[in-house]
């Protein structure tokens, strides 16, 4: 415990950077889930295929080895695109930049899925009135998509969410200084690894318990008014 | 014909085909290796979660907490975490390097990752298995009980068959994650389908070849376990479909009903 103490400054580091981490990579992947179940569900065949193709591979590959290609393969290619046509010199990826950027990718897929079945659980008719009523696409969007989808979408959403806050871990493993890396780091320096492995474990819970509250929350906001059979 | 081929493929294309095609029985022992991992700590973790899904649906509070626990632990906390935990962790104590069991497993990375593995799928199989176990229909379990099944075969013969039919497509997806969880084998030197990867590209300097050919090889692996769960389901799941459509149409001639 002592030991933890002394070395909290690189564990509470190594946690703010596993926070952003996943809080950017959340943006990335809300964005691409959204995009993506446009795109699903969009009477246009290419945007459909490119997304039937990208949730496919996203789900497909394990994120490590999509991290991996990313964080090396990625820098590789910029490059060389850079040298072939001049554009630009050597250029570098944070490990930062490309955790969050294939973290977010990948979790899009997800979050696709999630927001292609909450828009389709909408009842048509409801869509047809707001456009009796005279509104326009984005207030349809605004007024009657959004408030219900988020609802329907939430359980899916909170999943998806634990599962990837839990993925910013494999980041550590391209070098990333966060919560694991630095613990993992400390463990080895004063050979207590067990000692630092179960303080980050620890981390995460706190991490993981903390969403499960906030989303919690969040439920109950967006079901007021809303009955729910008990199943009792 | 062969080397012309050869020499296309050098000259023209952007990954070193030649070089995968070279080492491509690396990538199937690697193959091996993912897949075997896999399907034994499912099994593993699988068997483990019976018994723990049946104490958490339960109402012991001394037997149930313990589960709790567990569970919400291995649930909460990344698969990595839990690997390095046992993998590199167990070494601090002395006296577990004094153990019998030390030498042959606890020091082998491969035991570590199964453990870590079999640990983690057995928590999310024990709330999975969990849920279906509550959401048995009453009515079944008292019919059985008006038949005078005792408490163990209502498991057996009701409770259980259907609570795994329920929680097979759920399990699917478990499946899926443990496949892709069991890259994490590759970060504590076991040569997986990834860690082959790494080893190809590390060894010559490479930047695509060796994560593509894993990421192929997993995308494959993943497609072809989810068509057989979707094989499985339609052979379990059978009679919770619709019927079909065309069985019902009335024949010609016959009088129509109409609702």
């Amino acid at each position: 415990m002592d030991l933890i103490l002394e070395y909290q400054a690189q564990l509470l580091s190594g946690t703010w950077v596993t926070i952003q981490l996943a809080l950017i990579s959340l943006v990335f992947a809300v964005m691409f889930g959204l995009l993506g179940a446009w795109a699903k569900l969009s009477k246009n065949f290419l945007a459909q295929k490119t997304a039937v193709a990208y949730t496919t591979i996203v789900r497909g590959v394990p994120d490590l080895v999509l991290i991996l290609l990313v964080f090396y393969g990625g820098q590789q290619m910029i490059n060389s695109f850079g040298a072939m046509t001049g554009l630009w010199g050597y250029v570098e990826i944070s490990q930062f930049a490309a955790g969050a950027g294939t973290i977010g990718v990948v979790f899009g897929g997800y979050m696709t899925e999630t927001f292609r079945g909450a828009i389709l659980a909408i009842p048509r008719g409801q869509i047809e009135a707001g456009i009796a009523c005279g509104m326009n696409r984005l207030t349809i969007f605004r007024r009657v998509i959004w408030p219900q989808m988020v609802r329907y979408a939430l359980p899916g959403f909170s999943n998806n969410w634990l599962v990837q806050i839990k993925s910013t871990a494999l980041v550590s493993v391209i070098g990333l200084q966060d919560v694991v890396y630095n613990g993992f780091v400390a463990g080895r320096s004063t050979r207590q690894l067990f000692t630092f492995m179960f303080a980050v474990l620890m981390i995460y819970l706190v991490l993981t318990a903390i969403s499960d509250l906030g989303l919690r929350w969040l439920d109950r906001r967006y079901s007021k008014g809303i009955v729910r059979s008990d199943n009792g | 014909m062969g080397e012309s081929i050869i020499a296309f493929l050098d000259a023209w294309s952007p990954l070193d085909i030649v070089l995968i095609a070279q080492n491509f029985d690396r990538f199937l022992w690697g193959a091996l290796v993912t897949l075997q991992l896999t399907v034994i700590s499912l099994v593993v973790g699988g068997l483990m979660s019976i018994p723990l899904a049946i104490i958490r649906s339960g109402n012991n509070p001394f037997l149930n907490a313990p589960v709790w626990a567990f569970t919400y632990l291995f649930r909460g906390t990344p698969l990595l975490v839990q690997t390095y935990l046992i993998y590199y962790g167990l070494g601090q104590f002395e006296w577990i390097r004094q153990t019998v069991v030390w030498d042959p497993i606890l020091s082998q990375a491969w035991w570590c990752a199964l453990i870590a593995f079999s640990l983690n799928t057995a928590a999310y199989t024990t709330e999975l298995l969990r849920g279906a176990i509550e959401t048995t229909h009453k009515g079944e379990v008292e019919a059985a009980k008006a038949c005078g099944l005792g408490k163990w075969m209502r498991l057996r013969r009701i409770i259980l068959p259907s609570a795994f039919r329920r929680a097979l497509p759920a399990y699917s997806n478990e499946v899926i994650f443990m496949l892709h969880g069991s890259v994490v084998a590759s970060t504590i030197t076991i040569q997986d389908l990834l860690g082959v990867g790494r080893w190809l590209n590390g060894r010559y300097y490479l930047a695509y070849e060796g994560f593509i050919t894993a990421a192929v090889m997993y995308l494959i692996i993943v497609l072809l376990v989810s068509r057989g769960f979707r094989l499985w389901e339609s052979h379990w799941l059978k009679h919770l479909y619709p019927r079909d459509a065309v069985a019902v149409e009335p024949k010609k001639g016959a009088a129509s009903i109409r609702i």
